[in-house]
């Protein structure tokens, strides 16, 4: 398959390239840039007039929901919402039913993905069995199997002596663990905010220390045995000053942010709206621009979409009964351009957080654009107006803030390894 | 919010969910029509036909039998059919969905529901989701409002004080847990008294409940001085188990209102309680039956005060 993709803007935020080019791609790679290459042949020719062209996006946290909760989604619904999104890499959390702690699951889960069209599918291994938080999982077998990284997702991990020994154990093998920090105690029952809307609302409180308490824990263990972690979902202010200084010091650490703490804070659950309870809490808005700002300094690493499909059962509850998620991998690219647009952020630099950047995290070959590169390949219209409502979502979870709202920016070619695997229709909206 | 659930679009009453977001003019026209009402209670004919015909549905998710005693006891002498529904050990342990329990109850024709439920946001959830021409009353939910008793409190307030512009209001106790307390303050705020303080241990006071527009003390002493108004709160025995308090004794030490304590407050002030009653914990036996004391009071107010909102909902 040779693609021809014409006359678009094509960023490649790993190398600043910004400029319109052709791009040329063979036997699922990026073969030339700008020229043509002798005796190229497209099969299929993509006018880009008008539109951008960048790396595929690299999403670090998007649950498939299978094994186990087919019931609310499942790789074949959940892997075409996130070629609708852009997105060609992802990374799944362990949390599915049974977690992701066998070998044989993570198996037969890259097998059927590979047998689907879609994006690459990167399974995180369960940190410990049954993520119960007691014993460790066999993490050498489950990284032959795949597994790019180990992680609780969001069971808790109350024994810290199980912690540092996972920690150790991980670093044996080299193997990064991905935790999110939450005192499981300090959060108890919690589920919102511990701010004025809370207070308002009467909503049971999860306290910023909750965060900063278990943010404290990961990075002395880090420390003590120099594994190499990643820091999940940052939501508040005082969580991500720990992170600016304990990277000063010198630890290897990473860290993300769910794209909808880029935008949300807790006024967004003054009215109930379930689809605003998330893990963590949304928080001030004091705590959003800090994030802002971390993003920014690159004290903040990269931006996911922690896509978490909820079934409407499960969301049309009263807010502390809901169960806790957005779907998100469809609003990652405009959520990130509405960023951009609204701190003047330019393109090449706001879309590095969600390609190269994560790649990075995630320990893979992809999220940029240059020649021999795997052609991975997101073209979007930044200019196209789409409204956010169930019939719009491809993901079969419809649970958005955002339902109701006009997103900017969207795709309308998806390239993974080098074939067209999403194509938007041509009606042109906006 | 996103819009108010709360009126119709020409600014009447359409569910009172909380007395957070209504306007002060709502909240004044539900007291001026309890006025009207509190003389039905004293009549030899104790109802009037303003809900004939019309069928209330008390659903109750979390047991009560006081609240739905007074709302039944309101919407009967309003002449209304009152059906009552405890909730809490039937269809939801069948697995059965908040929703889909309303949807039936919709389906035999209710005009009103009156709900209390555990989990805060519920009655907006049911109001959200229920047929247009029905209406929903909150009875209490979870920590986040109860709003005919925050009502009943300003129509006792009004009635023994005249009104609100010149009060200092304290309400002493277990804030966090509260929706009694949150009705309270949205009241007052709205009502415009000029200072309300909340008097409380700190694990008994939500983080940031000075962004309510409350006064925050820890002391009686001086949370007390000077005020015209003393509203106290129940303290649940369950709160001696979760290390927000060692003791019930050493609350009341601190802050159960003895007539020691009540001395702080200005001669004339009266002493308000949304019941039922912890004597000795929360309050001494000597105060809640003294001579400044206005509890039974709140509960006669608090008929005439339900049967306002059931009518005026109803379109009256």
């Amino acid at each position: 398959m040779k693609i021809h993709i014409k006359n678009g803007r094509v960023i490649d935020p790993a190398s600043g390239m910004d400029s319109v080019q052709d791009v040329f791609v063979a036997a699922g790679h990026i073969q030339a840039l700008g020229q043509a290459p002798a005796d190229f042949h497209a099969n299929q020719v993509l006018d880009a007039t008008g539109l951008i062209v960048c790396p595929g996006l690299v999403d670090l946290s998007l649950r498939l929901r299978e094994p186990g909760l087919e019931y609310i989604a499942g790789l074949e619904s959940e892997m075409h919402a996130a070629a609708v999104g852009g997105v060609t890499s992802l990374a799944c959390p362990p949390d599915t039913d049974p977690p992701l702690d066998e070998p044989g699951l993570v198996e037969m889960l890259k097998f059927r993905a590979r047998n689907m069209p879609g994006p690459r599918v990167y399974p995180v291994g369960a940190l410990t069995r049954e993520l119960k938080g007691e014993r460790l999982t066999e993490m050498a077998e489950l990284h032959e199997a795949g597994c790019v990284a180990f992680s609780q997702a969001d069971a808790p991990l109350l024994d810290t002596q199980v912690l540092l020994r996972a920690l150790e154990y991980a670093t044996t093998f080299d193997l990064p663990v991905w935790l999110r920090p939450q005192d499981m105690h300090l959060s108890r029952n919690g589920v919102a905010h511990d701010g004025v809307v809370a207070a308002r609302l009467g909503l049971h409180p999860i306290p910023v220390p909750a965060e900063t308490v278990a943010l404290s824990t990961i990075l002395l263990l880090t420390r003590e045995t120099g594994a190499r972690v990643h820091l999940c979902r940052l939501s508040s202010r005082a969580g991500v000053e720990m992170v600016r200084q304990a990277k000063r010091d010198g630890l290897r650490i990473t860290c993300d942010v769910n794209i909808h703490h880029v935008h949300l804070s807790e006024m967004d659950t003054a009215d109930f709206d379930s689809n605003c309870h998330l893990v963590p809490p949304l928080r001030s808005q004091r705590d959003r621009d800090a994030i802002r700002q971390a993003l920014r300094e690159g004290v903040i690493d990269a931006i996911c979409s922690d896509h978490a499909p909820v079934d409407d059962d499960a969301k049309e509850l009263p807010f502390q009964e809901a169960e806790p998620g957005a779907t998100g991998v469809e609003l990652l690219l405009p959520l990130t351009l509405k960023w951009a647009s609204e701190t003047g952020l330019p393109l090449a630099q706001a879309l590095g957080y969600i390609t190269h950047r994560a790649a990075a995290i995630m320990g893979v070959n992809a999220g940029h654009l240059a020649v021999g590169a795997p052609a991975d390949i997101c073209v979007f219209d930044p200019e196209a107006a789409w409204l956010v409502s169930p019939s719009n979502l491809a993901s079969l979870g419809k649970n958005s803030p955002y339902l109701g709202l006009e997103m900017i920016g969207q795709v309308r070619y998806t390239i993974i390894d080098g074939h067209l695997d999403f194509k938007r229709g041509a009606r042109r909206s906006g | 919010m996103k819009n108010n659930l709360q009126l119709t679009e020409d600014g009447r009453l359409k569910h009172l969910l909380s007395l957070d977001g209504l306007p002060a003019r709502i909240l004044t026209q539900i007291l001026d029509t309890a006025a009207s009402f509190v003389a039905v209670g004293e009549r030899e004919v104790k109802s009037v036909p303003l809900l004939r015909g019309k069928a209330v549905f008390n659903i109750f998710f979390e047991n009560s039998t006081r609240t739905r005693t007074t709302f039944e006891i309101a919407a009967k002498r309003l002449s209304a059919d009152v059906v009552n529904l405890n909730i809490n050990a039937s269809s939801q342990s069948k697995g059965e969905t908040l929703l889909d329990t309303v949807a039936n109850l919709s389906a035999m024709h209710a005009d009103m529901f009156v709900v209390r439920h555990a989990a805060a946001g519920a009655a907006h959830l049911i109001a959200r989701h229920v047929a247009p021409h029905i209406s929903v009353v909150n009875a209490g939910d979870g920590r986040c409002a109860h709003p005919t008793q925050g009502l009943l409190d300003m129509f006792t307030i009004r009635h023994f004080k005249g009104g609100f512009h010149n009060l200092r209001v304290a309400i002493v106790g277990d804030v966090l847990h509260s929706r009694v307390a949150r009705s309270q303050i949205h009241g007052l705020t709205t009502l415009g008294c000029p200072e309300v303080r909340v008097i409380a241990p700190k694990t008994l006071l939500p983080r940031d409940v000075g962004n309510l527009g409350v006064h925050v003390y820890h002391n009686m002493e001086q949370g007390l001085k000077d005020v015209d108004v003393v509203m106290m709160l129940r303290l649940q025995n369950e709160r001696m188990q979760g290390a927000r308090l060692p003791s019930a004794g050493e609350f009341y030490k601190h802050w159960g209102l003895t007539t020691e304590k009540l001395r702080y407050a200005k001669p004339d002030a009266i002493v308000m309680h949304p019941g039922p009653m912890n004597r000795g914990v929360e309050i001494d036996s000597e105060v809640a039956d003294g001579p400044q004391a206005v509890i039974l009071a709140q509960v006669t107010f608090g008929i005439a005060v339900r049967m306002a909102v059931m009518s005026i909902l109803a379109g009256n």
